[in-house]
């Protein structure tokens, strides 16, 4: 559906990204973690189309839904600058989520990379709720990047990795030591594309079910323009649609 | 009393209950809409380019955003027309529009046996000849960038075809106005125009260009002052019903078109910013004619005062 959501709080959490909340005067819409809104950017004259964004987190107790956003152009750098009463056009929820693991027993994994860690907040605490065990695996370049920490930890065990070792363990999230012994019944994944394959490799050495979440370019985001495409076993789909979230035996990397 | 106004346009025998239809490639099949509007109260659905056979497309990455606009360079993807009438129509034929294909292809031959097994369909009351997609290596374009070639096409397709028969010109191309004259000699009901222009776009950083195939179609706001003159020359040169297209995102720019000439629009890049669009241009046109005492929306077709 399309809202006019009204802009609660927008705060710079450090220099290059932004937490938006958003809310409305009716309750909104039931979403799932690891759909995504597109946001229709208003104030930058030089954005045309929507800009997907993931979904962050839902606070049911005061109806907003978070947006973390990472500036890298001028659609983003709008969105960073609204201000709180200023209304926003989304289309929302849109994509598909990820899918819920198998045994609550046995732990799972969502690793984080840059401003990907975004849809694991929402996705750790649905878990949580349900019964499942979370851990959270976050990478950085450095401290200043490794976002809602204190957040993450209320849903589960939190590893960081710094390529700086500012933070956790020096590196990438593929040197986390938990990466490659934890006993993980399942692994979630978003982040830069060379990270999710890294994980997804490993996952798969360890036949370690996977889902990774994708950032492809997109123009409708709602199946019909089949520009944002992923060559799959299946042939091509569309992120938006079919995805963001794929299960990686879909991959053909 | 409220004056009753016609907002209803025809193309040859196709009747439509307002001038708006969706562009081909940019509104799926529809379905992908129906959160968004209700289907039944559009003039016209082009689903999207299907061809004889499956065809992956182009490619990831296929779309770059331009100023006021985009580049894509999709490719034709579809399943093919067989899977068409076997998945798809059974599912859209009893929407309450002009529901109307888009065929393309890459040789005569194809363009004709697409053609031909629509023609069966008797929810599909008309296609659209697409010999300008720019995003196929063979053929397509080829066809509609010389009078010779889309005649060869448009003639062949006219013999198996007995619906209504709308030609999609190329706007990449010297002069369009011959190539509308040798559509409507060969039997063309209608042209539409334009499909996308050929353009470019490159990451200086990176030095390498933005789309899989270098060059692709673009859309969008940027493109409607050409569209916008196109139209206009092939209205004045042709006597068929024109569809004008390009750039449209509001009931103005609708207008703009029909007063250049078009009979109807069609809205395309337009749904990605705006999945309802189309239900607010109808609104919007509605709207133009109480404003301007318009009682038939024919009276504003190439009502450009001179
Ligand atoms: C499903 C999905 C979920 C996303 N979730 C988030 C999120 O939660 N938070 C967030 O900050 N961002 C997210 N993104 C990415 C976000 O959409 C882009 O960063 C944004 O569109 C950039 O817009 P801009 O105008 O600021 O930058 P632009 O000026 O459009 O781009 C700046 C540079 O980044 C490149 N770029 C932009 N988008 C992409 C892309 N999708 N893939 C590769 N390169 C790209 C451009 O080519 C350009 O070089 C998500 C993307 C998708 C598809
Ligand atoms: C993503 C995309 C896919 C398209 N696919 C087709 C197609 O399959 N067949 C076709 O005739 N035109 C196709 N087009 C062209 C549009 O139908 C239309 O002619 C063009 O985009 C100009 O209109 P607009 O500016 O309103 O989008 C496509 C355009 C876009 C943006
Ligand atoms: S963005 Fe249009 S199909 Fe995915």
């Amino acid at each position: 559906m399309v809202l006019d959501l009204t802009v609660k709080s927008c705060e710079m959490i450090h220099k290059q990204y932004a937490l938006l909340k958003l809310t409305q005067k009716d309750q909104l819409p039931e979403m799932h973690a690891g759909q995504f809104v597109e946001v229709r950017v208003d104030n930058s004259s030089t954005t045309f189309l929507r800009r997907p964004i993931s979904i962050n987190f839902i606070d049911p107790q005061d109806n907003t839904l978070w947006l973390l956003i990472q500036v890298i152009g001028d659609g983003t750098r709008a969105l960073a600058e609204l201000q709180v009463g200023d209304l926003v056009n989304v289309i929302l929820p849109l994509g598909n989520g990820f899918s819920w693991p198998i045994k609550k027993d046995q732990p799972i994994l969502l690793v984080g990379g840059g401003v990907g860690t975004a849809p694991m907040l929402y996705w750790g605490k649905l878990l949580k709720q349900k019964g499942y065990n979370p851990s959270f695996l976050l990478g950085a370049r450095s401290k200043n990047d490794l976002l809602q920490l204190s957040d993450f930890a209320a849903f589960g065990t939190v590893y960081t990795t710094t390529e700086d070792e500012s933070h956790g363990v020096k590196g990438y999230v593929t040197n986390h030591p938990m990466l490659k012994e934890g006993d993980w019944q399942r692994i979630y994944v978003c982040g830069p594309k060379p990270m999710m394959m890294a994980v997804a490799k490993e996952a798969r050495g360890r036949k370690i079910g996977c889902e990774v979440s994708l950032e492809n370019s997109m123009a409708c985001g709602v199946g019909a323009c089949l520009c944002c495409v992923e060559d799959t076993v299946d042939g091509n789909v569309c992120v938006c649609k079919e995805g963001p979230v794929l299960d990686i035996d879909k991959l053909k990397w | 009393m409220i004056k009753e106004r016609n907002t209803s346009v025809k193309l040859g025998n196709l009747v439509l209950k307002n001038p708006v239809m969706t562009a081909s490639g940019t509104f799926g099949y529809g379905s992908e809409f129906t959160d968004f509007l209700d289907l039944n109260q559009i003039g016209g659905i082009i689903v999207k380019g299907t061809t004889l056979h499956h065809r992956e497309g182009n490619p990831y990455p296929r779309m770059a955003e331009t100023p006021s606009g985009m580049l894509n360079a999709v490719g034709l993807q579809n399943k093919g027309v067989h899977y068409f009438i076997d998945h798809i129509y059974p599912s859209i034929k009893d929407i309450d529009s002009n529901i109307i294909v888009n065929v393309s292809g890459s040789q005569v031959e194809d363009y004709v046996e697409t053609a031909r097994l629509i023609n069966e369909l008797e929810g599909i009351p008309a296609i659209e000849l697409n010999i300008s997609c720019p995003n196929v290596k063979q053929g397509g374009m080829t066809f509609g960038v010389t009078t010779s070639g889309a005649e060869e096409v448009v003639k062949a397709v006219r013999k198996v075809y007995d619906k209504t028969l709308i030609v999609k010109l190329s706007p990449n191309v010297t002069d369009i106005t011959e190539i509308a004259k040798a559509a409507e000699a060969s039997g063309a009901d209608s042209v539409s125009l334009i499909n996308t222009l050929l353009g470019m776009a490159i990451d200086a950083e990176r030095k390498k260009p933005l789309l899989s195939t270098i060059t692709g179609g673009l859309s969008g706001p940027a493109v409607k002052p050409i569209a916008l003159r196109m139209v206009w020359q092939v209205s004045q040169a042709v006597k068929i019903p024109v569809v004008g297209l390009g750039g449209v995102m509001n009931g103005q720019d609708a207008i703009e078109f029909m007063l250049a000439g078009a009979s109807a629009i069609q809205l395309g890049t337009a749904n990605f910013i705006d999945p309802a669009v189309t239900i607010r241009v109808i609104n919007e046109i509605e709207e133009y004619m109480i404003r301007h005492n318009v009682s038939d929306i024919n009276e504003l077709v190439g009502a450009l005062i001179i």
